[in-house]
């Protein structure tokens, strides 16, 4: 029963995913191009995984994307190349910088619209109320403020 | 029984609950004092009967009583005490029940300290977090249930996710929580304001040290979880841009700008409009992060469709809180009355700016979160958005944000003199310079950007400092004169320099590990040596052990620098048997604030092993930051004008002081 046992634990254990991302086996010659698989990779997603990059992941699936980087360098593609060929291949889902296009923009121009609508926004509303006149003045206090405020002078009067 | 019992304790809690959601109210509307404080008494009976709920499935989980389906799910008799215990959270229901028990503490807190509120701001504040606990137990009751009994128990639970057996699960989840469901105490304070139609400095003075609490536990959460998921996940990242990650930074940096405007609105009684939004705006980020991590929907819009009740559920609360809350405020935000005029260029001015920035970066990453999603629903386009896209578009706003932080503190109320503050600022400047070219000089390979961050960080740091040397006269004064008046400087000022010092560490981190990080990754046999930024590493051997449930390979390496041994690390690698999942247990060596960090691959069969050997510059920096962050807020937590309790009248003794 023991030697059963223990033959399933080496079973789970072979069938484990590789454990890290980037193989010794997979490294390229090449110090440049490697660099620049580096690069590619990181900006690669692993479409099984939950949004990790083909540079992070241990699954099979983005060290076939790992390779297919490689081969398309070895093969003496340009980065942009390569990522063409990977998005004819996997569609846009595969790039984690989507490219600036028709279905992107909003999602693109967001950040700097925002910044320069709020900032004017906010300098034209300063600038507005700066010149409006004096400070309002607080609110009135309630009966209850009122009376805790008659207490606390009369605390005050009290001690030396 | 314990099951039963902590499952009557839930419902009891809900019926506390809805009590509290209405009695209060009627009781504020009627003027009557013994109904508004049913709210106080059911809020510390809400505590005490989730505490109990909360207690039960811990012991249930330490008792490994397996016939309770949560715990058969997640637990194991073999697992140590320790994560036991932290497996309580370490699951959908359990956490969910922690969520409630941490904003039900929350609620106890304000009614156990909450006696020098005004008694129907109490009663609103404490009514709208019933409100929000009604919706969450029915959630935790309907969908998710932690005390569900299986029929035929089984002998052994099914052990917990192997990377969640970690101390990093004991801390990180609380912490988080804390911060999350904290900031629902801003939210109520609130929604009480618009009910009441009432809303003045005071009302920023009792919400700001709530607020700086949630923010201090969220802070800390964010660097743990980042810290554990850098030591934990094996290859050295600690930050991924993960819609998970984003759900906690939003709050994060929305809680940020909240913990500003609430300082202008305390101090000049400006910004009120926009400091309520914030409130809102900041818990609904919260809610809509429980909604993101618990609903499934950031894994795939089709795992969400499949399985929709909880989601479902989630997204009618957060429907129905952030829309109502939202509502609310338009309908009653004009009737609040502007107060407190400010040039351009003044304190306020500076910290309106850090509320734009910081909002435009909060949006940013809503966006990039939710984009995705959207596209796919709307058009079936499908597409990713991952750091790539965040560390272009986040990067710049808050390089603005750093540069203008050292000047925030050091402009003037009402009307600032900027070339004035510039001409102050001039040596922190000069010092930004000097780290830039050191680095420049220094520096091999990298980015040409890297330095100019680094004079950035040095910038903001040194500006810290510039705050407090002018404050405290250091330099210009005697030294007497010096310690006495750092003494006699409030908290919160020494708290802000902290804090924004803080921001500047964290960036040097940042940009020291992304540019200067070295990688060596190879197959090692017994005896192979290693060389990395002048370390040594030699693997001395393998050996296999077994822990108590899992086995574990551990690889020996002899550590040494120019021949001098340093250290012996022992990365290793466990397998659970049970889940068939296995971990990489990094071994990390430091060495100031520089890691040497090992994890192991898979070994091969002529017993060589795949080893990633990285050395990361400065790498803690990234967490000492925000602890440093945390420090400033718990020193501006204890400021003399925030502490619990009215201020003793003033001794006969200070009035004789000459003016300074």
């Amino acid at each position: 029963m023991r030697r059963i046992m223990a033959a399933f634990a080496l079973l789970m254990l072979l069938a484990l995913p590789a454990a890290h991302a980037v193989q010794p086996d997979e490294i390229m010659s090449d110090p440049a191009k490697e660099a620049r698989a580096r690069e590619l990779s990181r900006e690669l997603r692993c479409m099984v995984c939950q949004n990790q990059s083909i540079d992070d992941s241990d699954a099979p699936l983005a060290r076939d994307l790992r390779l297919l980087v490689r081969e398309r360098i070895g093969a003496g593609d340009s980065n942009s190349q390569v990522l063409d060929f990977l998005v004819a291949r996997y569609g846009e889902f595969v790039l984690l910088k989507p490219r600036f296009e028709r279905q992107t923009l909003l999602l693109w121009l967001l950040g700097p619209l925002l910044l320069i609508g709020g900032g004017v926004a906010l300098w034209l509303q300063i600038r507005r109320r700066a010149r409006g006149g004096a400070d309002l003045p607080a609110p009135p206090l309630t009966p209850d403020e009122q009376a805790k405020l008659a207490a606390l002078k009369s605390e005050e009067t009290k001690s030396p | 029984m314990i099951a039963e019992s902590g499952h009557y304790a839930l419902v009891l809690a809900l019926g506390l609950a809805l009590i509290q959601s209405v009695v209060p109210l009627i009781g504020a509307r009627l003027r009557d004092v013994a109904l508004m404080n049913v709210a106080r008494s059911t809020a510390l009976a809400q505590l005490l009967f989730v505490g109990a709920s909360f207690i039960a499935l811990v012991m249930l989980h330490v008792n490994s009583d397996f016939s309770v389906a949560n715990v058969y799910e997640n637990s194991h008799s073999m697992k140590p005490l320790l994560y036991k215990i932290t497996g309580v959270w370490g699951n959908h229901e359990g956490s969910m029940l922690l969520w409630v028990s941490i904003l039900a503490l929350f609620g106890g807190l304000v009614a156990a300290f909450g006696n020098n509120l005004p008694l129907s701001l109490r009663a609103h504040v404490l009514a709208v977090q019933a409100w929000v606990a009604s919706a969450f137990y029915l959630f935790i009751l309907v969908t998710s249930n932690p005390f569900l009994r299986i029929a035929s128990p089984p002998i052994e639970g099914r052990d917990l996710n192997p990377v969640l057996q970690d101390i990093g699960l004991a801390v990180h989840p609380p912490m988080l929580y804390l911060g999350y469901v904290g900031f629902s105490i801003s939210f109520s304070f609130a929604i009480a304001a618009l009910m009441e139609g009432r809303i003045d400095a005071a009302w920023a003075r009792w919400v700001r040290p709530w607020t700086l609490v949630a923010w201090i536990f969220l802070t800390l959460g964010i660097a743990m979880g980042s810290y554990w998921a850098y030591y934990e996940l094996g290859w050295g990242g600690w930050w991924f841009w993960d819609p998970v990650e984003n759900a906690s930074l939003m709050p994060w940096l929305s809680g940020t700008a909240l913990l500003h405007s609430a300082l202008v609105m305390e101090k000049r009684n400006a910004l009120k409009v926009w400091t309520i939004l914030l409130s809102i705006l900041t818990f609904s980020l919260s809610l809509l992060g429980t909604f993101l991590v618990r609903s499934g929907v950031i894994t795939s819009v089709h795992a969400f469709a499949t399985d929709p009740t909880r989601g479902v559920f989630i997204l009618l609360i957060l429907c129905l809180f952030i829309g109502g809350s939202l509502s609310l405020f338009a309908g009653r935000a004009t009737s609040l009355k502007q107060g407190g005029l400010f040039a351009p260029i003044s304190r306020e001015g500076a910290l309106v700016l850090n509320n734009l920035l910081l909002t435009v970066a909060c949006a940013v990453v809503l966006f990039g979160t939710l984009y995705p999603l959207a596209m796919e629903m709307l058009a079936d386009f499908k597409m990713s958005v991952g750091a790539p896209f965040y560390n272009l578009t986040f990067a710049p706003l808050f390089t603005l944000l750093l540069l203008a932080v050292p000047f925030g503190p050091m402009l003037a109320w009402k009307r600032g003199d900027l070339l004035g503050v510039t001409q102050r600022l001039l040596a922190a400047g000069v010092a930004g310079l000097v780290a830039v070219a050191i680095a420049w000089g220094w520096a091999t390979g990298g980015s040409t950007l890297a330095p100019l961050a680094i004079g950035l960080g040095v910038f903001v740091i040194a500006g810290a400092v510039t705050d407090i040397v002018e404050r405290t006269g250091l330099v210009r004064l005697p030294f007497a004169t010096v310690l006495h008046r750092a003494r006699g400087l409030p908290r919160s000022s020494w708290g802000t320099a902290f804090a924004h010092a803080g921001l500047g560490v964290a960036l040097i981190g940042i940009v020291c590990e992304t540019t200067w990080n070295s990688e060596y990754i190879a197959t090692m046999k017994q005896n192979d040596v290693a060389h990395i930024s002048g370390f040594d590493v030699k693997l001395d051997g393998v050996l296999q052990r077994q822990g108590p449930n899992y086995r574990e390979m551990i690889a020996e390496f002899n550590v040494s620098r120019d021949g001098a041994p340093l250290s012996v690390m022992t990365p290793s690698k466990r397998s659970f048997t049970t889940r068939g999942s296995s971990t990489t247990e990094a071994a990390l060596l430091t060495r100031g604030a520089s890691q040497l960090y090992i994890s192991l691959g898979d070994a091969n069969a002529e017993g060589a092993i795949a080893v990633r050997i990285y050395y990361k510059p400065m790498v803690l920096l990234i967490w000492w930051g925000p602890v440093l962050m945390a420090f400033g807020g718990v020193l501006s937590l204890s400021d003399r004008r925030l502490r619990v309790g009215a201020p003793k009248p003033a001794r006969a003794k200070q009035r004789l002081q000459p003016a300074e």
